[in-house]
Formats: structure tokens, sequence, C-alpha cells
């Protein structure tokens, strides 16, 4: 195979991971990694690298359209970003010290664990009773537009959602996805933020925590830009075409299917894990 | 809904109108330097065969700005590629910076020295050196 035909190939691998990852809201990373080493038989220290540059692109490309709709709220994002970058540098320090087949597997579990997530019962409207302290301080509470009208929503669990945070920081870092899921969990399922907030804020995030650690990927060599070149241009078209079909789209179905394959990915990369193959 | 009719609530629109636009040239922005430099490295690179299966990292001269740089000097499709790269990084990070331009302008004290925490947590580490 010829660098040409490789870039071609990987150009249309990303494009679908692109549109798979604004699809589902999991980014392009948890495609990419598996398509990466399980296919193409890159190691996964370059899969890692790549799959950072795509959750850069995928979350700066869609938060663009999402910032517009005013539902995504700046102050959390901003204050929880203190967790993840700190997180993300610690992860891909740690990331020099982890062998290989413990990354795979590691990346394996997080992408079961991201799958059980974008099936779970969501959390439509948050709560409106919390007297959290915490977040009255730190001016967390505010209102999203429901049908026109301003529905407001307090945050509780403040400590407990950062320290969750920190966690999807690390495994940011380490593995190089932008563990939307984790951040999810940790605003949807700890702070009690209504879902549509939460997923705006998260993929808000998802690039500003990518990018703590892409920086020292890319002075460590792990960024190259023969992998990035198709990586960076096949998933912004994909994230693009992505966001035009969710309009048209039934995603519960799509959403089922996806699970489906990430858990067999994930299953995949596991076994190559233990066996030693990656 | 008071908050609709307010002053402020419309300067952060505003604010929050443009960080999306400057997100968005970001990645257009990167995305044609990526393409031009894709299109050297294909031409002259195209008919070789890809090695990524064992590790041995990116080029030493893409790892830092100023080998990437003088890269680009020499019209070296990887480092144009690269810089494509350090403009999608960049990206992010710049909105870090305007969105403290936007709570200052909102006299919002307290976010001004967050966001400037978040945006110091970044700059340690691009130059911690934990990448070298």
């Amino acid at each position: 195979m010829s660098i040409l035909v490789f870039t071609l190939i990987l150009l249309v691998g990303a494009f679908t991971a692109g549109m798979l990852g604004s699809l589902t809201g999991l980014g392009g990373g948890v495609v990419l990694i598996p398509l990466l080493t399980l296919v193409f038989h890159v190691d996964i220290r370059y899969a890692v690298g790549a799959s950072l540059v795509a959750s850069i692109a995928n979350s700066s490309g869609a938060a663009a359209a999402y910032i517009k709709e005013g539902i995504t709220n700046v102050r959390i994002g901003m204050f929880l970003e203190i967790a993840t970058t700190t997180g993300a540098i610690i992860g891909a320090v740690l990331a020099v010290y982890t062998p290989t087949h413990l990354v795979a597997i590691l990346f394996g579990f997080v992408l079961l664990f991201s799958a059980a997530m974008t099936l779970r019962k969501k959390n439509e409207h948050g709560d409106n009773e919390s007297t959290s302290k915490l977040a009255r301080i730190m001016r967390l509470n505010n209102s999203y537009p429901v049908n026109g009208v301003e529905v407001p929503y307090k945050v509780k669990g403040v400590a407990g959602g950062y320290a969750l945070m920190t966690v999807a920081g690390i495994v940011s870092g380490l593995l190089g996805i932008g563990s939307g899921a984790l951040k999810v969990l940790a605003m949807d399922g700890v702070m009690r933020i209504p879902f549509k907030v939460s997923t705006t804020t998260s993929n808000f995030m998802i690039g500003v925590t990518a990018a703590a650690s892409a920086v020292i990927y890319l002075q460590r060599g792990y960024i190259d830009p023969g992998i990035a070149l198709p990586v960076v241009l096949g998933v912004l078209a994909g994230a693009f075409g992505g966001s035009r079909l969710l309009m048209k789209m039934n995603t519960r179905k799509l959403r089922l299917l996806f699970c489906v394959v990430i858990s067999a990915l994930a299953l995949e990369m596991i076994y190559n894990g233990f066996t030693g193959k990656l | 809904m008071k908050k609709i009719f307010s002053k402020e609530f419309w300067q952060e629109r505003d604010v929050e109108l443009f960080i999306g636009q400057q997100l968005r040239w970001g990645v257009i922005t990167s995305s044609i330097i990526a393409f031009i430099g894709g299109v050297i490295y294909l031409i002259k690179n195209g008919g070789n065969t890809p090695s990524y299966t064992e590790f041995v990292g990116a080029p030493e001269y893409v790892r830092h700005m100023p080998g990437i740089l003088h890269g680009i000097t020499q019209f070296d499709g990887l480092a144009i590629i690269q810089l494509g790269v350090v403009v999608l990084l960049a990206t992010p990070i710049t909105r870090i910076a305007f969105s403290v331009l936007a709570f200052a302008m909102e006299k919002d004290t307290l976010y001004v020295i967050i966001t400037l925490i978040v945006l110091g947590v970044i700059t340690f580490s691009i130059f911690s050196g934990f990448g070298g």
C-alpha cells in the first residue's frame, strides 16, 4: 500500500468517524483509534495522537453551532475545565509509563462504558431545588430555553462533579479521546444539569481538554502529520455532514447500531491488549 | 424573562457569537493549511510506503515551532500540515483567551480569574517539558 492509497482510505474512514461521532455525540476518537490500530495496524501511540487532533476538530466544529443556541453554560464549562485540563496533563504524563497493551485494554473498557452511556435514560429537565452553596458562590445556576421559555435549573454535587471531571481529564489525556461520556456522567448524573445543557457544555470542554494534552503529545512526536492530514480533513467534513444529517434522521436506531459496533470494537481492543498484539 | 431585555444579556450574546465565529475560522484556516501541505506531501511522497506499525515518532523537526517554521520555508509538506495541526490546537486555546475578555467586559472578576487559571494550566502544559 502506498502513502497515497493509505491517505485516501484513511480519509474515508475519518469522514465516517467524524460523522458517527457528531451523530452520537461521542466524538471522532472512539471510532478512529480502533480503525487505525485494528484495520491499519498503526501503533496505538500514533492513534492516540491522531485521535486527540480529531477530538479538537470535532469539538471546535460543533461548538461553533451550539453556542449560537445559547444553551452552553460557559461558567460551568470554564470552572470544570480547571479539573479537566489538570487531569489531561496528568494523563499525558502517565501515558509515558503505561505499556501500550494496557492503553488498549483501558480504551476498550472506556469504549464499552461509552456505549452503555449512550443508551441510558437521560436527565431531561434537571433540578431546581438544590441548595448547594458552592453552586451559588460559583454562579453555576442558570436557565435554558425550552420551546422559547427560559427554564431555570440549579446545580448540585459540585465537588463530586469536579472530582469526576478530573478523572475524565486523566482518561482523555491518557487515551487521547474526548471522554465525552464521562463528562456527561459528571454533569448529568452527579450535578443534575439538564441533558441539553450538559451535552453542549461537555462538547465545549472537549476541545480545551484535548488541547491541554495535545501540546504535550505534539512535542513527544505522537502527532504525525502524515496521519493528521487525512484525519483532520476527514473528521471535519464528517462532523459537518453529520450535523446536517442530524436534523433529518431518527438517531435512536442509529445510536443502537452504533453501540453494537463500538462494543464489538471494544472487545477486540481488549482481546488484542491481553494477547499483546497492540 | 426580564433577563432577555437587559443590556448585559445582549452584550454577552455578541461575545458568544464572536467566539463561535472565531472557532469556525480557526477550523477552516487549519484545514486549508493542512490541505495545501497535504498536496505537496502527496506529490513528493505519495508513492512511498507508510510505516506506522513500529513507533518511531514524528520527524524531530515537526515537534516544535522553530522546526515547523523552518520546514515551511523549504516548502516541506509535512511541516505545512503540522502548521495546520498547530492552528487547530490553538483554536480552543484562543477561545479561552477571548473568554477572559468576555468575562472582563461583564465585570465578572471571579470568572476572569477562573478563566486565567485554565489558560495558565494550558500554558504550563506547553512549556512544562513533559513532551520533550
